[in-house]
């Protein structure tokens, strides 16, 4: 049906109104446009050109165009930047193996209450990221509510600990970004038809079958984009190492905060940040490539 | 608004209500501070990044200058004022709430009328100046009006960058009268031109006698397997490689680059003993000692005297200095650029140099007083004190690392002072250490 299309009356020029059409879309982002320039665009280009500076935070830092910060802060900083990646990379296998049946769960049985699930999922993060990583280091603490009970019923002995370990800080980053990587695959899950899973058993499939052929294909998109959502984070995340790590744990992120707040090195920070960005982004294509979204829909 | 609030009324509601405590300028700034915290500010303040060494001092009207002050000085002070210091640094009496609970601090807004903001948000040197050093260098406002730093290259960075305010020497009258002589014209700060100090103490080993039987008497026993995990040290190198180079027999204030190689590979030890190190830590590692994670760290003697004395869960603390010996450090009252209430924050630092006040902080902290007329308060009120109080001023009265002995002024050792490209070279070799 067709309601707004004037109908061609002889003699009479339609009423000019394409540029005002167009030009709409553009006003409607230019409040996000701005926002991004002004947070984004132009304290990258202020980082990139000082990433090329040289001097000290005494005299001062000039431009010099030394593009040899970025080679020091590649080659200085090889072991944290390894460190970094592994640790994402055992974030992200072990956030979507814990969120996946929670995403699932939600998903295919909370009912009238998914919301409700979804909603005490989000409660821990209304408080401050740093406050609860600051908590779990009481929890964690060798004396403390867990450990504490457990030593003195003796299940563990009394030198153990987590806290200043590899597998606290892992620990501690998965809490934080759990629910990044089950809100993607709950979307993902959620619009799944479930008439698709009830026409594979149908076709005699069994409950495993038709979980592997028809759910876990069609929540690809959802593992896809939780992938990017907690291992990106998690490369760069300070926080839980420098809370719950201790020596032998520091990630990059730390590196380039000590090279910010106590070196007060900032071309080498710069650098170092410009490098980390570009180890995630050329991950990240990489990964698109091999399993972009559209090769899933496709196949 | 009514002079006198009907009583039923709390007057601390009736200002917040009526006056202004933050604009819109603040909000924006403290937002900052907050961003500061995770290191944001200072990426944002690295967009221009322009050091610039002061030799001279401030010209003629310019803020810190005679003309300044005297202008300042007709205003009289704000009504208040934002002191930002480092935590267990001030009297406190927990049965009280509010602002009756920081006793001292009380009796100067009583007197004064200067409504005090006290934070205790400083943990480390280096973390602090980072987060306040965007607004120095674009000249404005940090939000503090007196900030406590310890005689590090920080400070130094501080003074020769111009980002404090010159002190009127007219606005310290106890000062001038009570200073002890160690606090006096000091060589990071000749003629106490932008710093007074707040108090000062020794930094050594601390250790819960739970945990540790025998006495630590060297930085060696903190490599004792005995401990492994549950040991910490500073991850300031003044303090680290200051106590590495006396364990190695070197004296950290004429200390040349190869001993501080030589320290540096000390200290790399801890790194190379896998479970050895809990971490190297700020001042996190008080609550961390507290929770009985650490056993045997790094410490600041007042921190862990204080916890001793008055707070029983922490009787079993005992601090001591090497017998290699120890560093002493003096943190220091100054005033950043821009701050709203200088004439305000002078009285208070001046207050704290009359010796009833001096010694009220002496007798909570257990650190030493740069006051040494204070010292005779204490004695007497240990002297006058009865039961369980009289054995705890007793105690701050005798210890030696409140009022230092000479025996143990000999122990105690004063920074290695950097110059020019050495804070380069001194961070670029211990810095990575920390980090490990």
């Amino acid at each position: 049906m067709e309601r707004s299309v004037q109908p061609d009356l002889p003699g009479v020029a339609p009423p000019e109104r394409r540029p005002k059409r167009s030009r709409a879309p553009y006003g409607l982002a230019t409040p996000a446009l701005l926002w991004l320039l002004v947070l984004f665009v132009i304290p990258m280009l202020a980082m990139a050109s000082l990433s090329l500076q040289t001097g000290n935070s005494l005299e001062g830092f000039r431009q010099t165009f030394r593009f040899a910060n970025f080679a020091d802060a590649l080659s200085q900083n090889g072991e944290f930047l390894i460190r970094s990646i592994r640790n994402a990379a055992v974030v992200t296998c072990i956030a979507l193996l814990l969120a996946y049946p929670v995403a699932y769960w939600i998903a295919f049985y909370g009912g009238r209450f998914k919301s409700v699930f979804l909603f005490l999922l989000l409660l821990p993060f209304f408080i401050s990221f740093v406050i609860r990583t600051v908590a779990w280091s009481f929890i964690l603490s060798d004396n403390g509510i867990i450990f504490g009970t457990l030593k003195s019923l003796g299940v563990l002995p009394e030198s153990y600990r987590v806290l200043g370990t590899t597998f606290a800080v892992v620990a501690g980053i998965t809490y934080n970004l759990l629910p990044f990587t089950i809100l993607p695959l709950y979307v993902s899950l959620e619009q799944i038809d479930p008439r698709l899973i009830e026409a594979s058993k149908d076709l005699y499939a069994s409950r495993t079958k038709a979980f592997l052929k028809v759910v876990l294909p069609l929540s690809m998109p959802g593992v896809f984009a939780a992938v990017l959502l907690t291992s990106i984070p998690a490369i760069g995340d300070y926080v839980n190492a420098a809370v719950l790590g201790g020596p032998g744990t520091a990630m990059i992120g730390n590196v380039i905060q000590s090279e910010f707040l106590r070196d007060r090195n900032y071309p080498e920070a710069a650098a170092l940040a410009f490098v980390l960005m570009a180890i995630m982004l050329v991950g990240a294509i990489i990964y698109a490539r091999v399993l972009g979204t559209e090769r899933i829909t496709e196949g | 608004m009514s002079k006198e609030p009907t009583p039923r009324m709390d007057p601390a509601w009736i200002r917040g209500m009526t006056q202004r405590r933050m604009s819109r300028r603040d909000l924006f700034r403290y937002a900052g501070a907050g961003a500061g915290a995770l290191g944001l500010s200072s990426i944002l303040a690295a967009c221009g990044v322009s050091g610039e060494a002061q030799t001279t001092g401030p010209t003629a009207g310019a803020e810190g200058s005679a003309e300044w002050w005297a202008d300042l000085k007709t205003q009289g002070p704000g009504d208040h004022l934002n002191f930002t210091n480092w935590p267990a640094y001030i009297d406190r009496d927990f049965s009280v709430d509010g602002p009756g609970s920081r006793p001292s601090l009380n009796a100067f807004t009583q007197d004064t009328g200067i409504d005090v903001t006290y934070r205790a948000d400083i943990n480390d040197n280096a973390d602090f100046y980072a987060t306040i050093r965007p607004a120095l260098e674009s000249g404005q406002d940090t939000g503090h009006d007196i900030i406590v730093m310890s005689n590090f290259q920080e400070l130094t960075e501080m003074i020769e960058l111009g980002y404090l305010i010159e002190l009127d020497p007219e606005l310290r009258p106890n000062f001038d009268a009570n200073v002890g002589p160690n606090f006096k014209d000091p060589a990071y700060d000749p003629g106490n031109k932008y710093t007074m100090a707040w108090q000062s103490g020794a930094t050594g080993i601390g250790w819960n006698t739970k945990y540790v039987d025998e006495p630590i008497t060297s930085l060696e026993d903190l490599l004792n397997p005995k401990y492994a995990g549950h040991v910490a040290m500073f991850n300031n190198a003044a303090d680290s490689a200051g106590l590495a180079m006396l364990q190695l027999g070197i004296t950290p204030e004429t200390s040349t680059p190869e001993d501080w190689q030589k320290a540096a590979d000390y200290l790399q030890r801890f790194n190379d003993a896998s479970g050895q190190l809990r971490g190297w830590m700020d001042q996190a590692y008080l609550t961390a000692i507290e929770n009985e994670d650490l056993w045997v760290t790094m410490a600041w003697s007042g921190d862990i005297l204080n916890d001793k004395l008055y707070f029983p869960e922490f009787a079993t603390f005992e601090f001591a200095v090497p017998d290699a010996g120890g560093m002493i450090f003096v943190d220091n009252c100054c005033i950043p650029n821009k701050a709203a209430n200088p004439v305000g924050a002078m009285m208070l630092m001046d207050w704290y140099y009359d010796p009833v006040y001096a010694a009220m902080l002496t007798e909570w902290n257990a650190y030493v007083s740069p006051v040494p007329a204070g010292g005779d308060i204490v004695q007497a009120d240990a002297d006058a004190a009865k039961g369980a109080d009289k054995e705890v001023l007793q105690t701050i009265a005798s210890s030696p690392y409140v009022f230092p002995t000479p025996e143990m002024e000999t122990k105690l050792n004063n920074y290695r002072v950097l110059e020019g490209d050495e804070v380069q070279t001194w961070n670029d070799l211990f810095n990575p250490i920390f980090l490990a």
